[in-house]
């Protein structure tokens, strides 16, 4: 089976998610392919010779869907691969679909897994998975964070130039940084993190005194800095931070997939929540079945003891 | 400026879900539906945009079954002129190709200036029908975008990166956005907007479109990896076993 793996690229730099897909697509795939738009300076290395569709994003600039569609159409027509991955990024998930408009190949979304010669997606918030029966002889995926085992080996790839001669309507003004840390996630030992269960801002503060008694940090889900309730520096998840503290404690934190693919890779995980069902039991090591807002209290004291 | 903002209705996320004897959706029963939460900021802007532009008309549409029409009615109370309902009983058994099908065979003649839909919905998480549908108009579309801005027929947004960055883009009108959390509060109608809502019209459409590309095969509940250890009861008793965790972990 030929697979088409997109590369993504940033400011003149690849990213480390190919390595992922990768090591996800040869799972199923012998023959792999790879497009991308970057600097023939920073080349994704495979264990094996790979051809790499290669176009300099020193002509193209950066992510475009115009100019990026209109390439990658021109390899997919060339190699016609029965699969086209790409990573589920803020690129991938912008990407893709246009691509599959454009074939008028199905799509599967944010898959989490290859199973029994299919793949497997989250369905609602991740309560669910759902395997879907396709058409047609390509299929276009995004395939979410950890989805796949990285795997990267040491053969630069064969590059084959491609160009293509579109007008974009889209001007790409620039970046806007992140707002001034006040904190770095990822090198804190331990986070106490803050979900939609705390309810209501003034609890903020019982989640936070928990990570003073741990000597940890204050983490958060999305939910809780779209509130206004915590900055977006203390946001985990794929729009957010990827932690991989010694401990992680989830309080009142369902596990949204964006969630846990910001803080699965954490050594130990407790988890406090009311729903014993809630999908962040499937990556915590314990799960304590109440309410925060009394439980923290009386867990804090017998810290002390 | 005419503006079309699509919604799509789905299922309380805390609901317990039980998944369908045919395997393909969960039961509906004892679930409560609401506005998937990612349109909510979508209509907001595109009231928000509305209000700004006197001579406008904003129109908001949903496919689905008629329970839908709750939605549809809570974006008119938020501010829409009139909806639009495409009528299908399983809305679940479509694909995003069809559905972006369907709204572009209604939106194809109707020169929309700007379509806000949300970055994805809260059920599936596909992010694709506003995509689709604005590649199938011909359109340029931005997705997750945090910030909106149009000034005499360009709009400049920010789109959301990874790691809190954002990209800055700008292009002309007709163009579609799809509308990430966060991008502004949205409204609670008010009762007086309520009941003005009742009086908007809803145009009612069949669904005619047959051709996905994608269909539900099974859904299911994941397997419990027996990672979690799971414990309940008195408050004190649990704190007791969070501390021998941690000590038995070297983390206390």
């Amino acid at each position: 089976m030929k697979t088409l793996l997109v590369a993504e690229y940033r400011e003149n730099k690849l990213l480390e998610s190919i390595y992922e897909c990768y090591g996800f697509t040869k799972q199923f795939a012998s023959d792999i392919v790879v497009f991308g738009v970057g600097i023939s300076s920073d080349l994704p290395q495979f264990d094996r010779n790979v051809k790499f569709y290669f176009a300099d994003s020193s002509k193209y600039g950066e992510y475009n869907p115009d100019f990026h569609k209109s390439l990658l159409i021109k390899v997919i027509e060339k190699e016609k691969p029965e699969i086209v991955i790409f990573s589920h990024s803020s690129f991938g998930w912008d990407l893709a679909p246009r691509i599959s408009a454009l074939l008028k190949a199905p799509m599967l979304t944010e898959v989490v897994e290859y199973k029994d010669g299919t793949f497997v997606m989250p369905l609602c918030n991740n309560k669910l998975r759902r395997v879907a029966k396709t058409s047609g002889s390509q299929i276009v995926i995004t395939l979410q964070g950890g989805a796949g085992q990285s795997e990267k080996g040491s053969v630069t790839p064969e590059l084959v130039d491609i160009d293509a001669d579109v007008v974009s309507k889209y001007n790409f003004v620039g970046y806007e940084e992140a707002e001034k840390k006040d904190v770095d996630l990822t090198k804190a030992n331990i986070i106490v993190s803050a979900g939609r269960g705390v309810g209501k801002k003034e609890n903020i503060s019982i989640v936070e005194s928990l990570a003073n008694a741990l000597g940890g940090e204050l983490g958060s889900s999305r939910p809780v800095v779209d509130a206004g309730w915590v900055s977006h520096s203390r946001q985990v998840g794929t729009t957010g931070q990827t932690v991989s503290p010694k401990l992680y404690v989830a309080c009142g934190i369902s596990g949204a997939i964006q969630h846990l693919a910001g803080m699965k890779k954490s050594e130990k995980v407790i988890a406090i929540n009311t729903d014993k069902d809630a999908p962040i039991g499937e990556v915590a090591d314990l799960l304590v079945v109440a309410d925060l807002n009394q439980f923290i209290p009386v867990l804090i004291e017998n810290l002390k003891k | 400026m005419n503006i079309l903002v699509c919604v799509k209705q789905v299922a309380d996320m805390e609901a317990k879900f039980k998944v369908a004897p045919d395997e393909k959706w969960f039961l509906e029963d004892d679930i409560a539906f609401k506005m998937n939460e990612y349109d909510e900021y979508a209509v907001e802007e595109a009231v928000k945009f509305r209000e700004s532009m006197p001579d406008s008309n904003l129109i908001v549409l949903s496919i689905g079954a008629e329970r839908v029409k709750e939605a549809i009615k809570k974006a008119l109370a938020m501010g829409c002129d009139s909806g639009v309902h495409i009528k299908h009983d399983k809305e679940y058994m479509l694909d995003s190709y069809s559905k972006a099908y369907a709204i572009y065979e209604y939106a194809k003649d109707k020169n929309f200036d700007i379509i806000f839909t949300g970055m994805q919905s809260q059920d599936r998480g596909s992010a694709q029908v506003g995509i689709i549908l604005a590649e199938l108009l011909g359109i340029p579309s931005v997705s997750t975008i945090v910030s909106f801005k149009y000034e005499s027929g360009e709009v400049e947004v920010k789109r959301e990166l990874e790691g809190g960055k954002k990209g800055v883009v700008k292009l002309k009108t007709p163009a579609l956005f799809t509308c990430q959390l966060g991008l502004n509060t949205p409204r609670y109608p008010t009762l007086p907007n309520i009941m003005k809502a009742k009086k908007k019209s809803i145009e009612e459409i069949e669904f005619s479109y047959s051709g996905n590309l994608a269909e539900t095969d099974k859904i299911y509940f994941p397997e419990k990896k027996g990672g979690a250890m799971i414990i309940e009861g008195d408050p004190k008793e649990l704190a007791q076993k969070v501390v021998a965790f941690l000590k038995d972990n070297g983390l206390a």
